[in-house]
């Protein structure tokens, strides 16, 4: 492989970071270059980063890893910087990528109290960094470093910028994520430590993929259990998963617009990330066996999260509350660590987050101009703002996963997953998660529509129906809004666009003896946790 | 020895062992400086003040040159060892000694203004500065226990009195006097222990005090585990150190000392008088008693999770700043305190991992106290809420307060994550139940820390200045040049952690 442009990736990645150092140094007063300036480089990251990763992706290799670059980092551990993305990163970089300028705009003339756009800018590009970093690292350190660096920024957005209740939500966001990732810290080292291939040389490595290669083999049943369990902690929280969602909530409602937005499109998106790059390829064994369990919290969170959606009397609670179902939908579809399953998660992560992310700009706008979310004060928004009203209900059909829309393909294809799961997982207990999560389906579209008739239908309320502050879209609002929207249209009519170019990393992150057929099983000489035996008598 | 059996003459005569007067260049310069500084005292009067603060950072400065070119030399030429080995100048000496000179110069450079400010005899304070400093020096390359004990004393009986600096302030007396009494009672617990174990090996070299608990005095045959007398004074030694580090439950004194005491000397005591603990602490474990391991482990454990544990639960209910960073320093030692559990089986790990937390530490903990000490310039208060909207009025401070508040939480990509993460790495490679057990309290400690770290960062950015008074605050040249000194070390050492492991992966002699 000449020229395999190895610097790309590290281009995208640190450039935020030179970009939030610049915008501090220029003097406060000037508010338009830091605006100017933080568009200027977010923009041109989407606009010729994302283009070039386009371009010079290599669509038939999308298995492969590309761009790679691996040099020494810290040599004691024998942790290196690699990076490289292959089919299954691409769409979360990209997604990024496109969140980070759109935030940008749409808070051009909607910076949150107290102000200070200085400091709000450079965290969002702190923030990119900390993103790209994690979907391009490939050495477990390098990772959770990424992974840790979003933190303190969303620390600052929500502690700085949010509402009322803020000082409680950001600690409680810190302390989650931070414990998660203090055992998932152990769960890395404990890897490094325990590795060692069949002739008993210990690998000693962080190296993701050649961690991948190595498949947990020569590790012990328990050992294997404790690290997927310590890693399941840091992911899962991160996801979050029922019964750790409860920072989430707090943290959406408490967070300025920009940050639900970044928080909901890209963020929780680490945590499942993680199961699919690093928790599922490394020890298949381990996730077999814990893959029915995270299978229940995952439907228990559908469940969960769309019964708490229709008990909400905030909009932007209800709609934290819509991601915890919706990401319960993206983990059933990685618990059933089939091709199909994870394909669907990865396209429900980049629909969850194009849709999720336009339901919380609205709901900021909603929030501006009205000075609540308290839903049974709102209503009739398709009289006062009748554009952002249709914007709303386009988004809220999106949500409860109407076909066409890109939202349809992250759950529908997780639910058919759940029928046939990997080799050595109960179809019995599957198929009841499927049902259980087609019933969620339902929830999700009642309390989404009950939300759209009580916002937008009917008329404005008597304290807000003269209020002059009431408005339709800004030209900055539609800006922001209209990519999203074009791609949950395109994602839905061409969701190949997508599986084409997850499904071969996808395969490629799975062990064989899970995805096989049923015949070829016998000769991949399977561990028995697989099934085998069952399978060839 | 029967003395009558030989000529008086041998007696009598005393030959001068044999002095490698470079190996001891630092602490002759140290010596030299600090002889100097009492004498421009004592000649110029008045007229000193001006210079003496000058004077010690120029000394610690050109102490740093004897141990950059012993640092050349060994690693051509191995390890010195002096006097049978009671003195010996290795890589971890080196790099001890130049953690606590360069922590040295940056309290000389916080001590500036503030003890110029204050109606105080300047010179007598840099001059026990820099005795206590000459100390701590010693204490690196010291593999006795008689050495170790005197420059235990020498770096112990100057910081007695700068603790008490502000002569006519009650709680700086009281600082002092409860750092005394502790301090002796420290001592003489240390004292008994050593003669103990110097009871049972005849010996005062650490390593062959190391050589000898691993056999039975009496029959000469191997020990396979500790008899009362050999754990008794290992103990007691270590709970003598104990005391230095602030570990539970011997912190008691630090929370009154550290608020009693002038700013700077706080800092000093928080972070070069403890690691000075540490670095002793190290050398026994790793050379006086590694080999029972059985003993020691076990007592480290207890020290290292109750330090962490108890230290963090306290820091949370502080009001007071400096009150939270001394129990946050009772948890930090703690976890320096967990690889030294785990140090029977992973020498090298839990070694390098100390020395890696101590260097760092110390960058971030002065720093987190020069910040301290220049707010307190404005608001004349160390109350927690005098941090309030501190980022309104001074960004400046308020965002290297940030970076040494996550840092010492161990939040990526600052300085302090390596430093935990090292400590992970030596508790999970020595694997077994209560490693692991170790590891879950570390991790769970983490989290608990990070609680009134990032509290006090809300504070700064999210809340009103009191009083909605916004004047900036003037940070002297001094103050800023510490700042930024700590700051750049800080981000150094989390964002190419490769640079400071490859000088804190270090060796002592260790195994017997």
């Amino acid at each position: 492989m000449e020229n395999n442009n190895e610097w790309i990736l590290s281009v995208l990645t640190f450039a935020p970071l030179v970009g939030a150092l610049i915008i501090m140094a220029i003097p406060k007063g000037d508010e338009v270059f830091h605006k100017g300036f933080a568009l200027l480089v977010s923009g041109a990251l989407l606009i010729f980063g994302g283009g070039f990763l386009l371009t010079e992706f290599d669509f038939d290799r999308a298995d492969e890893m590309q761009f790679t670059y691996d040099t020494s980092w810290i040599s004691v551990i024998n942790s290196r910087y690699i990076v490289g993305i292959d089919g299954m990163a691409l769409p979360l970089i990209l997604l990024t990528l496109l969140v980070v300028p759109l935030c940008v705009i749409y808070s051009w003339d909607h910076f949150p109290e107290p102000h200070n756009p200085k400091a709000f800018l450079a965290l969002i590009l702190i923030l990119e960094t900390g993103m790209i970093g994690t979907f391009v690292a490939e050495d477990l350190i390098l990772f959770f470093v990424f992974f840790e660096v979003v933190l303190l920024p969303m620390f600052f957005m929500i502690a700085v910028w949010g509402g009322e209740d803020r000082r409680y939500a950001s600690l409680k966001f810190f302390l989650y994520t931070l414990f998660g990732s203090a055992l998932m810290i152990l769960a890395f080292l404990s890897l490094f430590f325990l590795a060692e291939d069949t002739a008993g040389n210990a690998l000693r490595t962080f190296d993701i993929q050649a961690l991948t290669e190595w498949r947990g083999a020569n590790l012990s049943r328990s050992a294997g259990l404790l690290i997927f369990g310590g890693m399941f902690m840091g992911f899962g929280i991160k996801v979050p998963m029922f019964p750790f969602h409860t920072w989430l909530p707090d943290a959406h409602t408490q967070a300025p617009t920009v940050g639900s937005v970044i928080l909901a499109a890209v963020l929780l998106k680490l945590g499942t990330y993680g199961f699919i790059r690093i928790a599922i390829p490394i020890l298949p064994e381990a996730a077999v066996e814990w893959a029915p369990w995270i299978g229940l919290l995952a439907v228990i969170g559908i469940i969960y999260g769309a019964l708490g959606c229709l008990a909400q009397t905030d909009m932007k609670r209800l709609i934290a509350f819509s991601s915890v179902s919706h990401m319960g939908f993206v983990m059933l579809g990685i618990a059933t660590l089939t091709t199909f399953g994870i394909n669907a998660a990865v396209f429900g992560m980049v629909a969850h987050g194009l849709i999720t992310g336009i339901l919380f700009f609205v709901a900021g706008s909603i929030k501006e101009r009205y000075h609540t979310l308290e839903i049974k004060r709102l209503g009739g928004l398709l009289l006062q703002a009748p554009r952002m009203g249709w914007i709303l209900g386009f988004a809220t059909m999106a949500s409860l996963g109407l076909p066409g829309l890109a939202g349809f393909w992250g759950e529908f294809p997780a639910i058919l997953a759940a029928y046939q799961p990997a080799n050595g997982l109960s179809e019995a207990v599957f198929r009841t998660y499927m049902v259980v999560a087609a019933v969620g389906t339902v929830l999700a579209a009642g309390y989404l529509l009950w939300l759209l008739q009580r916002t937008a239908f009917g008329e404005p309320s008597e304290e807000f129906a003269k209020d002059p502050n009431i408005h339709d879209a800004t030209k900055f609002e539609y800006v922001a809004w209209a990519p999203m929207l074009v791609l949950i249209v395109v994602l839905g009519v061409l969701p190949n666009l997508l599986f084409k170019t997850s499904d071969p990393a996808v395969e490629k992150s799975l062990h064989p003896c899970l995805i096989a057929e049923e015949a070829d099983l016998a000769a991949l000489d399977c561990p028995a946790v697989f099934g085998v035996e069952v399978a060839g008598g | 020895m029967d003395l009558t059996a030989l000529p008086l003459a041998e007696i009598v005569a005393f030959n001068r062992p044999a002095i490698d007067w470079h190996g001891v260049a630092p602490e002759l310069i140290l010596l030299g400086f600090g002889a100097l500084l009492t004498l421009v005292d004592v000649i110029f009067l008045d007229r000193a003040r001006k210079i003496s603060s000058a004077l010690a950072g120029i000394a610690l400065l050109a102490t740093m040159v004897p141990i950059l070119t012993l640092a050349n030399d060994i690693s051509d030429s191995g390890a010195r060892v002096m006097f049978d080995g009671a003195y010996v100048i290795d890589e971890f000496s080196l790099i001890m000694k130049a953690v606590f000179i360069l922590s040295g110069y940056v309290v000389i450079l916080l001590s500036t203004n503030y003890i110029a400010e204050g109606d105080y005899w300047e010179s007598e304070y840099y001059g026990l500065l820099l005795t206590s400093i000459l100390g701590m020096v010693v204490m690196s390359s010291s593999r006795d226990l008689i050495s170790i004990f005197v420059a235990f004393e020498l770096l112990s009986i100057p910081s007695y009195m700068l603790a008490t600096w502000k002569k006519r302030s009650l709680e700086s007396n009281e600082a002092g006097l409860k750092y005394y009494l502790m301090g002796v009672f420290a001592s003489a617990i240390m004292l008994y222990g050593m003669s103990l174990l110097f009871g049972v090996s005849g010996e005062t070299i650490l390593t062959k005090v190391n050589a000898s608990l691993n056999v039975d005095p009496l029959s000469g045959e191997a020990l396979t585990s500790s008899t009362p007398i050999i754990t008794l004074g290992v103990i007691f030694v270590i709970v003598g150190f104990a005391f230095k580090v602030s570990a539970v439950p011997f912190h008691n004194w630090a929370p009154d000392t550290y608020s009693g005491a002038p700013i700077p000397v706080t800092a000093f005591l928080a972070v070069a008088s403890k690691i000075a603990g540490f670095v002793a602490l190290v050398q026994l474990v790793f050379v006086g008693f590694y080999a029972r391991a059985d003993v020691f482990e076990p007592l480290m454990w207890i020290l290292a999770v109750a330090s962490m544990t108890i230290g963090n639960l306290i820091a949370l209910r502080q009001t007071d700043i400096v009150r939270l960073m001394a129990y946050s320093g009772v948890a930090q030692a703690g976890f320096i305190l967990a690889p030294l559990a785990v140090a029977g089986q992973v020498g090298d790990q839990a070694l390098s991992s100390v020395v890696t937390y101590l260097a760092i530490y110390a960058a971030m903990n002065l720093g987190a106290f020069a910040v301290i000490l220049a707010a307190a310039r404005k608001t004349g208060s160390t109350s927690l809420d005098s941090m309030n909207g501190l980022f309104s009025y001074a960004p400046g401070l308020a965002i290297a307060m940030t970076i040494f508040m996550f840092a010492l939480a161990g939040i990526p990509p600052l300085g302090g994550w390596f430093a935990k993460f090292e400590i992970f790495f030596a508790v999970v490679e020595a694997g077994g139940t209560w490693a692991i057990l170790l590891g879950v309290a570390l991790a769970l400690n983490s989290v608990i820390a990070l609680y009134y770290y990032a509290n006090i960062a809300r504070r700064m950015w999210a809340e009103e200045a009191p009083n909605g008074d916004l004047t900036p605050i003037r940070v002297p040249a001094s103050l800023s040049a510490a700042l930024v000194l700590t700051v750049v070390v800080t981000l150094v050492f989390g964002f190419l952690p490769g640079a400071v492991s490859q000088f804190t992966d270090v060796g002592l002699i260790a195994g017997g």
